[in-house]
């Protein structure tokens, strides 16, 4: 069993011509890693009609509504995070409880309001309420502003999951740049924080400290865009962790803190 | 058989970094089945004189026959055409020059020198675009990835230079080998570390508009695992006699047209 945790899919209403190929690609290059289960989330038109990290309600619909519909063409493949824009609250809720309702098992949310916004808080109350994890995108170390997006890093992703102990957070691609040593300082007293090992980055070094800062039991394997990165962590862990070690990694951490039913071996 | 032309020996100076011994390079290699390793005293890179940093890799490299040294040229500094000799003498696959850490112009004379010299003692010169994201870097590590253009300039310079770029993305690639001629162009190789795999298909994509001829398998370890230049490998579709040429086949045939020029 092998579950990432931090997948995207695309479709007909983003930029790119060639959404179809890299749909197919990232589905065909997992079944050669042997990906058991692609947890994914699509931030709405990906810019198209509204910015990745600002989208619109019409753009998070269609994109969760693109999402479900692909769950449902892979129930064995694919399940979802429900995208949601905190700046509209009573419908960020109620896409929250729709997609959820409809089969989806987490929340996603990527870079439109800090993390450690009071707006988040009714999103935290339901994902404890629903036992849902909620992927954040994290900027791993914060220096200055992005255009774009209003990017978080782990010292206030830590303050939101401090107010939140009941909900289970994923930090988003530690390999995904920036500076991941600030970030596992940042949480490592924060248990409800899992670190997500997605992101193209690879660095020697890096998994070690993930390993010293929260544990193997607070790790999560994923890919997000970059499919050989994972499948190259992954084979590393597997030189320096023991066989049950690397379970925990592969899948049993998942499925702890996914809700119940949400994978096939549960 | 598998050469890996992007590897380092040595501490980094912005973090801790394991596995920078000699020894824990060659186990390093053991587990992921690599033959060869072209390796770069990595300390010597931010040395206000990085040649400094030669004589230990000729001394490293000489006891153990895995490892093949590729010594830095600073060519502002006086004498930079001894290193150039030594590096032919010593048999090395190529010099490796790192201008933007040595804080000199990319594209000046100094370079465009050294372009020539390489390219009269038949030594493949290498340079990297960047050893890490630049969104990580340590806030005093400020120099700049090394530009495209830079690139294009310098194989235009000297008509028979051949260069090899570690660390390189699609668009740079791109820019670079579709701003040449094709004659320009086929004199440079560029290693896959920095190469994206699927779904975005950037390795896929480039060894069918450029062609697998001009890609070696480099890693950049111990600063990023090794793992992943297999891993991207296993994830192509690529025939056995294109796996091997970027694997070691290309390699080969820089080296044995090293070893010509330099006999």
């Amino acid at each position: 069993m092998l579950i990432d945790v931090h997948a995207h899919f695309l479709h007909d209403r983003t930029p790119r011509a060639d959404w179809r190929e890299r749909n197919a690609s990232r589905l065909r290059a997992g079944e050669r890693v042997g990906i058991s289960i692609h947890v994914a989330s699509i931030l709405g038109s990906w810019g198209l009609t509204s910015p990745i990290y600002f989208p619109s309600l019409p753009d998070l619909r269609y994109a969760n509504d693109y999402l479900l519909a692909l769950q449902r063409e892979h129930p064995h493949r694919i399940r979802g995070y429900v995208t949601v824009n905190p700046n509209y609250p009573p419908e960020a809720l109620g896409e929250i409880r729709r997609c959820l309702d409809a089969g989806m098992i987490g929340i996603k949310l990527a870079a439109s309001r800090r993390a450690d916004d009071p707006l988040l808080d009714p999103i935290c109350r339901l994902a404890a309420e629903r036992r849902a994890p909620l992927l954040h995108h994290v900027w791993q170390h914060r220096r200055r502003d992005y255009a774009g997006q209003e990017a978080s890093d782990a010292l206030e992703l830590g303050r939101l999951a401090s107010r939140h102990p009941n909900v289970s957070f994923l930090l988003a691609h530690i390999g995904g740049g920036g500076d991941w040593l600030h970030s596992l300082a940042a949480i490592r007293r924060i248990p409800n924080i899992l670190v997500d090992l997605s992101g193209s980055g690879v660095d020697g070094g890096m998994l070690e400290a993930c390993l010293a800062a929260v544990g193997v039991e607070r790790l999560l394997w994923g890919c997000d865009l970059t499919i050989e990165t994972g499948w190259a962590k992954l084979r590393y862990l597997g030189q320096i962790l023991s066989d049950e070690e690397l379970e925990l990694v592969r899948w049993r951490n998942a499925a702890r803190i996914f809700p119940p039913g949400a994978f096939p071996t549960d | 058989m598998r050469v890996d032309v992007n590897s380092f020996l040595g501490a980094y100076p912005y973090r801790r970094v394991p596995g920078t011994s000699v020894e824990a390079l060659l186990l390093a290699m053991d587990r992921v089945a690599i033959d060869e390793a072209w390796v770069t005293h990595l300390p010597g890179i931010f040395w206000k004189d990085p040649i400094e940093g030669n004589p230990w890799l000729y001394d490293v490299t000489a006891r153990h026959q895995r490892l093949r040294p590729v010594p830095a040229v600073q060519p502002e500094l006086a004498h930079w055409e001894r290193a150039v000799a030594a590096a032919a003498k010593a048999g090395a696959p190529a010099v490796r020059c790192d201008p933007m850490f040595y804080g000199i112009a990319p594209t000046g004379a100094a370079m465009q020198a050294l372009g020539h010299a390489c390219g009269e003692a038949g030594l493949p010169l290498l340079l990297a675009v960047r050893l890490e994201d630049p969104r990580q870097r340590h806030p005093n590590d400020r120099a700049e990835d090394l530009p495209a253009a830079a690139v294009r300039a310098l194989v235009r310079s000297a008509p028979t230079l051949r260069l090899i770029v570690t660390h390189a993305e699609r668009t740079f690639i791109e820019e670079v080998h579709f701003g040449l001629t094709p004659s320009e162009a086929d004199r440079i190789w560029w290693d896959i570390c920095w190469v994206w795999g699927p779904p975005e298909d950037h390795l896929q994509i480039l060894l069918q508009t450029i062609g697998p001829r001009r890609f070696l398998f480099g890693t950049g370890q111990p600063l990023r695992i090794p793992e992943n230049g297999p891993a991207k490998l296993d994830l192509l579709d690529l025939s056995s006699e294109d796996r091997g040429a970027i694997e070691s086949g290309n390699a080969a045939d820089l080296r044995s047209t090293v070893a010509q020029r330099g006999g």
